[in-house]
């Protein structure tokens, strides 16, 4: 398998707030990608938010500007 | 990209769906809801699609033929409009939340449940399941096949045993409908659900079931029906007691040509077509070290679903892999189906499915398979 890297991956309550996630970083240039949600962190599927540690601030502030709320903010070797 | 996600939506459809939906959306009206060209233009799509599905699942009358928006809301509704407090039913380890969720949601309303166990490979004896019915029991409640190891169920003994015990037969056909022939007159099945964007290669949105003629529904829905509008209960005659609210006519429209497709083709041709290319599939990853695939592939015909793991490696990750390095659409976790998981012990990892449609190709599979075989030599 590839080269794993430390990641900040951000879960979500739904589906909606992944999509609107990805939406409001592409937005506002902030870098990262949705993956399907490691099973370190659950099993449950769905999808996540990964980004790379040092841009948890852009994160937070994307968040706050479109009203989403984490599931749950993890770092993951991804 | 090379898409192999098909038991979950399949992508590729044929072109006269596409211009169908097209079509419908310029020129059709609100079926039932008027006289003029375009509702009648409606009308006639929807009946002319009951008639089709009518005769691809062996029914007696299109009126039987009930159009809703997928097979959860089918299931709801047989589920919920079948079942009294008190009844007791029987379902398996094979089934999707579409069907377990449903049942859970009754259990609170006092219906008692027992659930075939499957065994490692995922699947589950006849026998067993006979051993489960009490004179209390009221129905029967199961899959086509799983969408997780792509094995199927025998409907027709399944059937049979539900017809000497005198119980209901609810069949979820989502993996088997516009593949594998269904007869419910055969099969002794008392409602058939189905969904139209999967096999049967119709838009999202579409679905529907079968209803033995005879056996009353309770509707979850009443509301605008285009019929008896001064009467103050929703109209008891099928299919319109299913289908309360304007029908969703483009999509409809859609599964009808998907319909014409498949009656053109022949679903004998593409079910064979699907099971080389998923023996094929099997063929190449089966013997690759540290390669773990699920379901039992002793059986002559079966969903084309492969389910596999590579070592410990998270599904999640191994399905991210294939997408970024090989552009290769799969399918990781649990797919809505949690006790498939449990039997075949893959709860924590899940399990990495591919799925295939008659569309996909050998060199798109011989790709997949040296995919698989460079993840799984990687350390
Ligand atoms: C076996 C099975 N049942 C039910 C469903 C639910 O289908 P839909 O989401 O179209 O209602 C699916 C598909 O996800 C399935 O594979």
């Amino acid at each position: 398998m590839r080269k794993k890297e430390l990641k900040l991956v951000v879960t979500f309550h739904t589906t909606t707030d992944a999509m609107a996630m990805e939406k409001g970083c592409k937005k506002q240039g902030t870098p990262g990608r949705l993956i399907p949600v490691p099973r370190e962190i659950s099993a449950g599927c769905g999808l996540a938010w990964c980004a790379g540690l040092d841009d948890r601030e852009l994160i937070r502030k994307v968040m706050d500007d479109i009203g989403v709320q984490e599931q749950d903010m993890h770092e993951v070797m991804i | 990209m090379i898409y192999m996600d098909n038991a979950a939506t399949t992508m590729r459809k044929p072109k006269q769906v596409v211009q169908a939906v097209g079509e419908a959306m310029e020129s059709m009206g609100n079926a039932g809801r008027g006289a003029h060209g375009a509702s009648l233009s409606a009308s006639r799509t929807i009946y002319n699609t009951r008639e089709l599905v009518c005769n691809l699942f062996g029914g007696t009358n299109p009126r039987q033929v009930v159009f809703t928006s997928n097979s959860t809301e089918s299931l709801n509704i047989a589920i919920k409009g079948l079942l009294e407090p008190g009844a007791h039913v029987i379902t398996t380890m094979m089934e999707h939340n579409s069907v377990l969720r449903p049942l859970y949601e009754m259990c609170e309303k006092g219906i008692e449940l027992s659930i075939v166990k499957c065994d490692k490979k995922g699947v589950f004896r006849i026998s067993d399941m006979e051993e489960l019915i009490e004179p209390q029991t009221k129905a029967i409640i199961c899959t086509g096949g799983s969408n997780l190891t792509g094995n199927c169920v025998d409907l027709e003994k399944i059937g049979q045993i539900a017809r000497e015990h005198g119980l209901l037969f609810i069949v979820d056909a989502s993996q088997t409908a516009g593949v594998f022939p269904i007869d419910v007159q055969k099969m002794h099945i008392d409602v058939l659900c189905f969904t139209g964007h999967k096999s049967l290669l119709g838009p999202q949105g579409t679905g529907g079931m079968y209803v033995r003629e005879g056996l009353s529904v309770r509707p979850l829905k009443s509301g605008g029906s285009g019929v008896q509008t001064y009467s103050r209960s929703h109209p008891k005659e099928m299919p319109t007691a299913l289908e309360a609210g304007t029908l969703n006519g483009h999509g409809i429209a859609g599964l009808h040509a998907a319909l014409e497709y498949l009656n053109e083709e022949g679903i004998d041709w593409i079910r064979k077509r699907e099971q080389e290319l998923m023996r094929r599939f099997y063929k190449g990853v089966k013997e690759i070290p540290g390669v773990k695939i699920y379901g039992d592939f002793s059986a002559m015909e079966r969903c084309p679903i492969v389910a596999l793991n590579i070592r410990d490696y998270d599904s999640s990750e191994v399905s991210d892999a294939l997408l970024l390095d090989y552009e290769i659409s799969t399918r990781p976790g649990a797919h809505c189906a949690p006790l498939m998981h449990e039997a075949l012990g893959t709860v924590e990892q899940g399990a990495v499915r591919f799925s295939f449609s008659h569309y996909n190709t050998e060199e798109e599979i011989d790709t997949a398979i040296c995919a698989v075989k460079e993840l799984a030599k990687e350390e």
